[in-house]
């Protein structure tokens, strides 16, 4: 007698939620099918790779265990001799295809393709013959396609498509000629892209990648004529601590900062500070627009996906972007302005690093300068390991260096999604009222991973409406009320990619959901162990504005945190 | 565009406009009126149907003008019959029909004139038309030299000449879906309402409900006809059982296999029939819109299919409220970009979304969620063309069509080396030897037949033992064939089989869409393994070792590839491989190990050798060979190395005295 809501998977009883697939009721109970193409996170099915072609008893046909529904008394086999036959032979037929390069491939360890090979036993390349030749594109500074390592598995397509709504990429060509790239044959960089980098997160192989930089990084440590400096966002810790088993997010940035200098970095700094910086700026932006009659709604400009966006997209909404530099240009303008001051060079260049999560923050740096080179989540593991640090064994708390050292628990929450509103709100309400939030500076409205989120709160007899947009491809119920002129939001956070931060293109390639999930609850968890819970009351920041800035908005702002957009359709035509 | 005579009405009391379509117009034409009673509007109403059944007035002159008589220069002929008819001052219609099947005979003028019978007139060229024109119409000498047969019953002084049904090459084809091809005048609704169209339609509008419609179909065990073979009325059951507001209709007329002219003969020829088929389909469903997806490549069908659209919407046949029944139905026509992948059901419907060509996994099925989303229906020209059959005579009669148990009719288009080419309807069930012997007259003159190759790129051939197969779905899936879209080319002996599999092979390759592994890889790796064995191993010792290890991987590739694949196209790709492994092993092993080709059409493994007699040592041959295979210093004979040459034949072309030639098969053996 079997149970209801379960089937039989190589004779075990697996229950499943109605509507599951079987791939994902066998991944639950532990048995694991290869696959190439599903994502189920992300977008349905396509049973493009045929890897996870199963036997379904009753079915002469194998079937692909991504698309079929898991019913009630079914019998499936993942490893029968007939399924295990097909699914080798066609990873034999990727191989046959594919460059082979693994020793000296970026995703060498790291290459799901390689690892279904393994996992089959193929080791032989039996099938030769003709393999797919083209160029490699380097045009954009974030990003590097290699269509030769591609097996066109069609995720990156579904990301761009589908969870960004961006559809920069997609297949060209059919049959063996098929390819994916940007229209019209051409480099990335004139393309649509955003350089959001979500398909870089999600190629199995090395066909999408960010450019690396460590390299250069690796170049200008080993410069006697260089002072190179690091500056580390929020979500970065929040990430690293998921290999380093770290207990906070602080413990693992002051970890972090250990083993940079002990790499020979000459002082790290918290992208964090730039946040709460960001944040007095951003505010009274937002009040000077909504005393002095908009343009409202007003859009942030830290997520430099979504400055993209509006530059290529949406130039019309340029008028409704903050001005506000993102704290990563915010920091390194103040960096490169203030820190010779604090400290003598010694005549040597400063060279200005950000460990970003975000693959579109080297197309910022290298458009806004300042920073002069970026290293996603991803490329900090390749660089610690050249020099042989294991980010597990450094347990020593470092030091982050003045004046840039310190943020508020709001400045953390910048790395997930609705951090930048909540931070945001806190010191509105300081700004509009006088006095500090109450509740204990949560807001909850802003809190979780929904898609959207708008709520109304009263400042001060002032009724504010915010909204939030987690991920791009997200913006639609945001953006058309807007263009009908029915948007009553005065303030609108969006990032371009889901989770925020967290869920950025630079982070690591095995992210899900339920990681991006933990990693927003550790931005919280670090807001809550923080005692400075708002921007306003960073004392280096009152510092700065005090020494040098004078007042947020004020002229020396103006030219340092501020910048401008430019409409990059009108520049194609 | 010419207006509908036959649907004006006979005087102010005929109650129906376009506006207004009357559910009894399809009834009226024939038998009205009915809405009133007045013998002077019924004569009136017998004359104009008479004059259009019979296609005009006074002498008429058929034309087959559709895509195959183009090709054969009938737009020449008809000018140059309109001039002649000018110099002589002779008084005559010329009407353009389309295609009667017979291609091996083509062109077809029929002339009938008034008070005799049509009389169809075959091999007919721009050479020969005067002599045609002036025989019947300057020496009145109707029984001449091009006479192929009559149509119809022309009385006892006509008995004579045979009725064209009573020919070899049509007495045993049913013709049900090309019963007006060739005959009626595809361009002018009222000869084909003259012909019987859109009664079925009236009446499964009028007077049955959609669960009568399908479950007629159902009962008359029509299946798919453009190859899988799905019955019909179940498919229209599922998206009638759908309960969507709306629905699709799609006529899929992507025909694309290679060899395949079926359904252009029944959109050039017969527009109105889809037409109406199309229409009680979408009663069936409940669809309001419907699409015919149409090859880009068959311009002339889309021209007819524009123009009968158009015609149709003009008197309510298409449109709101067709013949008062409160049903709607319009047609878009979408042209295809050339892929023959989107003959694919889920392609086509990803193509006429706007999207990509390329298949999605089934389920959802297009009947649960197809077009947009909704419940789509896609039924092939051929499929359509044979409902308003079954609603008319009823499923009994449809059922009983077919020998055995199998139901109805199919189209072949029979090509190749064969006698008679040309497009054959038989019942479904009929011998292969039936088709291929007592209907195309057999292999050519002095040639032996060796297969026939069934069911497109990728169906299968059928060698000669296996020729009392019946044409059924199920019996051709076990030869490894398919009954396919109906395409069916046979070959002698001069056709090498392992050539055959990579032709087809490299069809398949270009035309996979590349979306699913097992088809992109797949194909391209069994052609270069096919193109490989097809070539002699010049150079050096691995690429002959590649090419023994390639054909060990044949069977296995071509298996995955069928078993793996997403869509209909990958899954039966491997076919064209594995069904000449199972009935001509012999020809890959000659290939493979002796390195030759028994029919002598692979080039890349031909041999050359030199007459020593007559060879000038003029060195002209070695300067011109690719590969370095001519050896032999200047005044002395040359020879050429079998190892190193390439079969290119540069050697043949460039010597003076035509010492060169290629060694026969036989004697290469010893």
């Amino acid at each position: 007698m079997s149970l209801v809501n379960s089937l039989s998977i190589d004779g075990k009883e697996v229950q499943f939620t109605p509507g599951e697939t079987v791939l994902s009721a066998a991944s639950r109970a532990g048995i694991e099918i290869p696959h190439l193409c599903a994502m189920d996170w992300a977008c349905k099915p396509e049973a493009a790779c045929r890897m996870c072609l199963v036997e379904l008893e009753g079915m002469p046909r194998l079937q692909t265990s991504c698309t079929l529904e898991a019913k009630d008394g079914q019998k499936v086999r993942t490893r029968s001799p007939r399924v295990q036959a097909v699914r080798r032979n066609i990873v034999e037929l990727l191989i046959a295809n594919h460059p082979g390069d693994c020793l000296t491939c970026a995703r060498n360890q790291n290459c799901e393709l390689a690892q279904v090979a393994s996992e089959l036993g193929v080791r032989e390349r039996r099938y030769r013959g003709l393999k797919k030749n083209h160029a490699l594109d380097l045009s954009s500074p974030a990003l590097v396609r290699d269509p030769n390592k591609c097996i066109l598995c069609g995720r990156c397509v579904a990301v761009c498509h589908q969870v960004q709504g961006v559809g920069a990429i997609d297949f060209i060509d059919r049959g063996i000629k098929t390819r994916v790239g940007p229209g019209f044959h051409d480099g990335i960089n004139v393309s649509n892209c955003i350089f959001c980098g979500q398909c870089t997160r999600v190629c199995p192989t090395a066909a999408l990648m960010e450019k690396s930089q460590v390299d250069a990084v690796v170049a200008a440590l080993a410069d006697p004529n260089a002072i190179v400096v690091a500056q580390i966002a929020p979500a970065v810790p929040a990430t690293l601590m998921e290999n380093a088993q770290a207990s906070s997010v602080r413990s693992m940035l002051l970890r972090l900062a250990t083993a940079l200098k002990r790499v020979g970095f000459g002082a790290v700094f918290d992208t964090g500070f730039a946040a709460d910086l960001t944040i007095m700026e951003e505010v009274s932006e937002l009040i000077r627009r909504v005393q002095t009659g908009g343009p409202l709604p007003m859009f942030t400009s830290c997520s430099p996906g979504w400055i993209q966006y509006v530059e290529k997209y949406r130039p019309d909404l340029i008028p409704h972007l903050s001005t506000c530099k993102s704290p990563q240009q915010m920091a390194a303008a103040l960096i490169k302005d203030v820190y010779p001051k604090h400290r003598d060079l010694g005549g040597k260049r400063l060279v200005c690093v950000s460990l970003m999560p975000c693959t579109a923050k080297k197309v910022e740096a290298s458009e806004l300068g300042d920073v002069d080179f970026v290293l996603t989540t991803r490329e900090i593991d390749e660089l610690l390991v050249r020099y042989g640090i294991d980010l597990n064994k450094v347990t020593e708390l470092g030091t982050l260096d003045a004046p840039f050292s310190s943020a508020s628990g709001a400045g953390r929450l910048f790395g997930g999604t609705g951090g930048v509103m909540e931070a945001a709100i806190r010191t509105a309400h300081k700004m509009l009222t006088g006095s500090e939030l109450a509740g204990g500076f949560k807001v909850e409205e802003a809190r979780g991973l929904e898609g959207i989120k708008c709520f109304s709160l009263d400042v001060g007899g002032t009724t504010l409406n915010f909204g939030i947009v987690n991920g791009l491809g997200r913006l639609k119920p945001i953006l058309d009320p807007l263009s009908k002129g029915a948007s009553n939001l005065h303030f609108i956070e969006v990032m371009t990619c889901p989770g925020g931060c967290i869920g950025g293109g630079g982070q690591p390639y095995d992210s899900d959901p339920e990681d991006i999930r933990v990693r927003l609850e550790r931005l919280y968890d670090a807001d809550r162990r923080s005692t400075l819970k708002v921007s306003h009351d960073n004392a280096e920041v009152q510092e700065i504005y005090a020494e040098m800035l004078g007042k947020p908005l004020g002229e020396i702002s103006h030219h340092l945190l501020h910048r401008s957009y430019v409409d990059r359709r009108a520049e194609e035509t | 565009m010419q207006a509908s005579n036959l649907i004006a009405a006979c005087c102010n009391r005929c109650t129906h406009r376009p506006g207004n379509p009357c559910r009894d117009l399809v009834r009226c034409l024939a038998e009205g009126p009915i809405c009133h009673s007045d013998d002077a509007c019924a004569k009136t109403r017998q004359e104009r149907m008479a004059n259009a059944r019979r296609g005009g007035q006074g002498t008429l002159i058929f034309v087959g003008a559709g895509t195959c008589g183009r090709a054969n220069g009938s737009t020449k002929v008809i000018a140059r019959i309109g001039a002649f008819l000018q110099e002589h001052k002779i008084s005559a219609e010329i009407v353009e029909v389309g295609c009667v099947g017979y291609c091996q005979r083509e062109l077809f003028v029929d002339v009938q004139k008034p008070g005799e019978p049509r009389l169809a007139y075959a091999d007919i060229n721009l050479g020969n038309i005067d002599q045609l024109l002036e025989a019947v119409f300057v020496r009145e000498e109707m029984r001449n030299g091009f006479l192929y047969g009559r149509h119809g019953d022309g009385g006892a002084a006509w008995a004579d000449i045979p009725e064209i049904n009573t020919t070899d090459f049509f007495k045993k084809q049913v013709k049900v879906v090309l019963r007006n091809a060739g005959i009626v005048d595809p361009r002018i609704l009222d000869a084909a309402l003259a012909a019987g169209a859109f009664a079925a339609a009236a009446k499964a509008v009028c007077t049955m409900t959609p669960e009568e419609v399908c479950n007629e179909v159902l009962a008359a065990g029509l299946r798919g006809r453009g190859g899988a073979g799905f019955p019909t009325g179940q498919k229209w059951n599922i998206a009638r059982q759908t309960p969507r507001a709306q629905k699709y209709l799609i006529c899929n007329a992507d025909e694309g296999d290679p060899g395949a002219f079926m359904d252009r003969a029944v959109l050039e020829s017969d527009p109105f029939f889809v037409i109406e088929g199309m229409l009680i389909a979408a009663y069936a469903i409940g669809a309001s819109k419907g699409y015919i997806y149409c090859r880009a490549e068959y311009p002339l069908a889309v021209e007819r299919l524009t123009s009968a659209i158009e015609q149709c919407r003009r008197v309510g046949l298409l449109g709101t409220n067709i013949l008062g029944s409160l049903f709607s139905f319009d047609i878009t026509i979408k042209q295809g970009a050339g892929a023959f992948v989107c003959g694919e059901e889920t392609a086509i419907l990803a193509s006429i979304e706007g999207g990509r060509g390329m298949p999605r996994p089934r389920p959802p099925y297009p009947a649960v969620s197809g077009l947009f989303g909704k419940p789509t229906v896609l039924n092939n020209v051929e499929t359509l063309a044979n409902v308003p059959v079954i609603i008319n005579r009823g499923a009994e009669y449809f059922q009983n069509l077919g020998l055995g148990k199998a139901a109805g009719t199919k189209v072949f288009a029979l090509s190749g080396a064969i006698r008679n080419t040309g497009l054959v309807e038989v019942p479904v069930g009929i011998k292969l030897r039936t088709i291929i012997y007592d209907i195309g007259g057999g292999a050519l003159p002095g040639h032996k037949f060796k297969a026939v190759q069934i069911g497109g790129p990728s169906g299968g051939c059928i060698p000669e033992q296996h020729l009392d197969t019946v044409t059924d779905y199920a019996d051709l899936i076990q030869l490894g064939a398919m009954m396919g879209s109906g395409g069916m080319v046979v070959m002698d002996e001069r056709t090498c089989m392992v050539d055959v599999a990579r032709y087809f092979m490299e069809f398949i390759r270009n035309e996979s869409c590349g979306k699913c592994t097992p088809c992109r890889e797949g194909t391209t790796r069994m052609l270069e393994i096919l193109t490989s064995i097809t070539e002699r191993p010049v150079g050096d010792e691995e690429r002959r070792l590649e090419r023994f290890r390639g054909v060990l991987h044949l069977q296995e590739l071509a298996s995955t590839v069928k078993e793996a694949s997403l869509c209909g196209l990958g899954q039966s790709a491997g076919n064209p491989v594995l069904s000449t492994l199972r009935f001509f092993r012999d020809e890959y092993e000659r290939h493979v190990i002796d390195q030759r080709c028994p029919s002598g059409e692979c080039q890349g493994l031909a041999v050359y050798e030199v007459d020593n007699a007559t060879c000038l040592g003029c060195l002209l041959c070695k300067k011109a060979c690719p590969s370095g295979a001519i050896v032999g210093e200047r005044k002395q004979a040359h020879y050429i190395l079998v190892d190193k040459c390439v079969g290119c034949g540069s050697c043949v072309t460039a010597c003076p005295k035509h010492s060169i030639h290629l060694v026969s098969e036989e004697r290469a053996c010893v």
